[in-house]
């Protein structure tokens, strides 16, 4: 028999180990955005983030950055959901459980960790080159999308798999159809659930560089895209340009941080709408 | 056949897999009866009892040989829909399982998605909800969630909801199995009150619950119909031993 207090000592010291781990992670993150903010909020102006580049981008703002990686993220997330969506249910509800479908997914959770600059040469040879799409927002968004594609999968996996059985059991058991019962009791469900691991895919999607400098990201264009196949400027990208390749580096490191600054807003924000329409789904489900 | 038989099983064999559940099941189950299924767990009953909605076949890899004839049609014929099935042959669940949705909506739900053209909604869930006793209890907050209902609560509104679809055949999974003891005497009542206008085929693991509401009892052991008769004769002068041993406690 352990004493009793040694347990309760074994147990804080656990405690104390997870509250530890914790910390030092919230601590890491909240380090990041605070050297971010601090040094990116001088450049953050109103004409900052509505006019475009100046003088060989050097001054000015970086509005068709900004506008171009909403386009791709948007775009990104009305190619990634609804096939990810569609195939979660194929692959829960539909397929026959068995090798085959094992296979399919090993090979998903193997997409999921494909390097994203192998996506931007997918995209570069199949959207921009085959399918002859050009660099444009619409190749850019294809690639992104597949990108967040086995994220999307994944998660609604987990949440299709997560409504209780029983629900499915009482919507056939009245003469519903398999596919009324999905869409009227299974979906409405997993959705919140789906979008929770959505949100990661979608500020995957937003944030990154690779999979679009071959697809849709333009060095430099002062003009606003007027149609999908037009190119268009991008946050990560335009901070990849200006810290590596711009015109002068050291002299527009205030742009950059504040072009970080803008990336990390505009994530967040499209988060913050997802996590909206979540809790709103959420309000009247209870099991 | 007996005009009075609503279904019919014929040499019935269920598999899972390799093993099988139900072994040459042959009996007949008549209308406007209440039938108790009863046995030790694993006995087969519940399987049984999802045969006759083809519930199973939710299940991968199961296999059925022989016939359930429902109005003399064989329910497992290659042309049969199982949502045509379960129409007309709903389904109580062992947990009350309600949809997260309103109770109005947990009525109209099947009706509305199978199409059987209800004229009046407000009066079908109205009367449904009569029918499970339940209106007086819910009239008010039509309009809330299910989910805040008692269990015992929650279970009438999934009968009513069953018999929202106007079924012949009412096929219950111990309903009563996850209630308090005044909620199992309410759905008893129920029980007593709903063979009037429907045939129904209950699995019950209390004895006494068999011979209070029972007409018919059919006794299952390790996927075997033993002995299925009127309930009175079983419980009281059973013909094979092993019913007997069961009933009076001496197994299962």
């Amino acid at each position: 028999m352990k004493s009793l207090k040694w347990r309760y000592f074994k147990q804080s010291l656990f405690f104390g180990a997870v509250r530890l781990s914790a910390l030092i992670i919230a601590l890491a993150l909240g380090g990041i955005l605070f050297y971010i903010m601090v040094n990116g909020i001088g450049a953050i102006s109103w004409d900052f983030i509505t006019k475009p580049p100046t003088d060989s981008m050097t001054k000015g703002g970086i509005m068709p950055a900004i506008l171009g990686t909403i386009y791709l993220t948007i775009g990104a997330i009305a190619i990634g959901l609804p096939l990810g969506i569609a195939s979660a249910i194929y692959l829960t509800e539909y397929a026959k459980q068995g090798r085959v479908i094992r296979l399919i997914k090993v090979g998903i959770n193997c997409l999921a960790g494909v390097p994203s600059v192998v996506f931007g040469l997918f995209g570069l040879g199949f959207f921009v080159i085959f399918l002859k799409f050009g660099s444009s927002i619409l190749s850019g968004s294809l690639t992104l999308g597949f990108l967040i594609l086995p994220t999307i999968i994944g998660a609604s996996e987990e949440a299709l798999k997560s409504v209780p059985q029983t629900f499915r059991e009482a919507s056939l058991s009245l003469g519903v159809s398999k596919w009324q019962t999905i869409y009227r009791i299974v979906l409405p469900n997993a959705l919140p659930g789906i979008l929770t691991g959505s949100i990661l895919g979608i500020g995957r999607a937003a944030g990154e560089t690779a999979p679009i400098m071959f697809t849709a990201a333009a060095y430099f264009t002062a003009k606003l895209p007027g149609s999908i196949f037009d190119e268009v400027m991008a946050l990560p990208y335009h901070i990849y340009v200006l810290a590596t390749a711009g015109t002068n580096i050291e002299a527009t490191r205030p742009i950059q941080f504040g072009t970080v600054l803008v990336l990390v807003a505009v994530v967040l924000s499209i988060d913050l709408v997802a996590i909206i329409i979540r809790s709103y789904m959420r309000k009247n489900k209870r099991w | 056949m007996d005009s009075n038989v609503i279904i019919k099983l014929n040499k019935v064999n269920f598999y899972y897999g390799q093993s099988r559940a139900l072994t040459d099941i042959s009996m007949k189950f008549v209308k406007n009866k209440v039938t108790a299924l009863i046995g030790p767990s694993g006995c087969g009953k519940s399987t049984l009892l999802r045969l006759l909605n083809r519930m199973n076949e939710l299940i991968d890899a199961t296999r059925v040989e022989g016939e359930i004839l429902f109005e003399e049609k064989n329910i497992y014929a290659p042309d049969v829909d199982p949502v045509e099935i379960r129409r007309k042959i709903g389904m109580v669940f062992q947990k009350p399982n309600p949809f997260p949705k309103t109770i109005y909506n947990n009525i109209s739900y099947g009706p509305k998605l199978t199409g059987i053209g209800v004229r009046d909604m407000d009066a079908l869930v109205e009367r449904s909800l009569k029918q499970a006793v339940l209106w007086d209890e819910v009239k008010d907050i039509l309009n809330k969630s299910a989910m805040n209902l008692s269990g015992g609560q929650q279970q009438r509104l999934c009968i009513a909801r069953a018999l929202a679809m106007k079924p012949d055949i009412l096929l219950m999974d111990e309903p009563t199995s996850a209630l308090d003891p005044i909620s199992t005497a309410k759905i008893e009542e129920l029980i007593e009150e709903l063979k009037k206008n429907y045939t129904i085929i209950i699995v019950t693991h209390n004895m006494q619950q068999a011979a209070r509401i029972s007409d018919e009892t059919a006794f299952f052991y390790l996927g075997n119909l033993v002995e299925y008769n009127k309930t009175e004769k079983i419980f009281t002068n059973p013909d094979v031993k092993q019913t007997e041993d069961y009933i009076t406690g001496r197994f299962g």
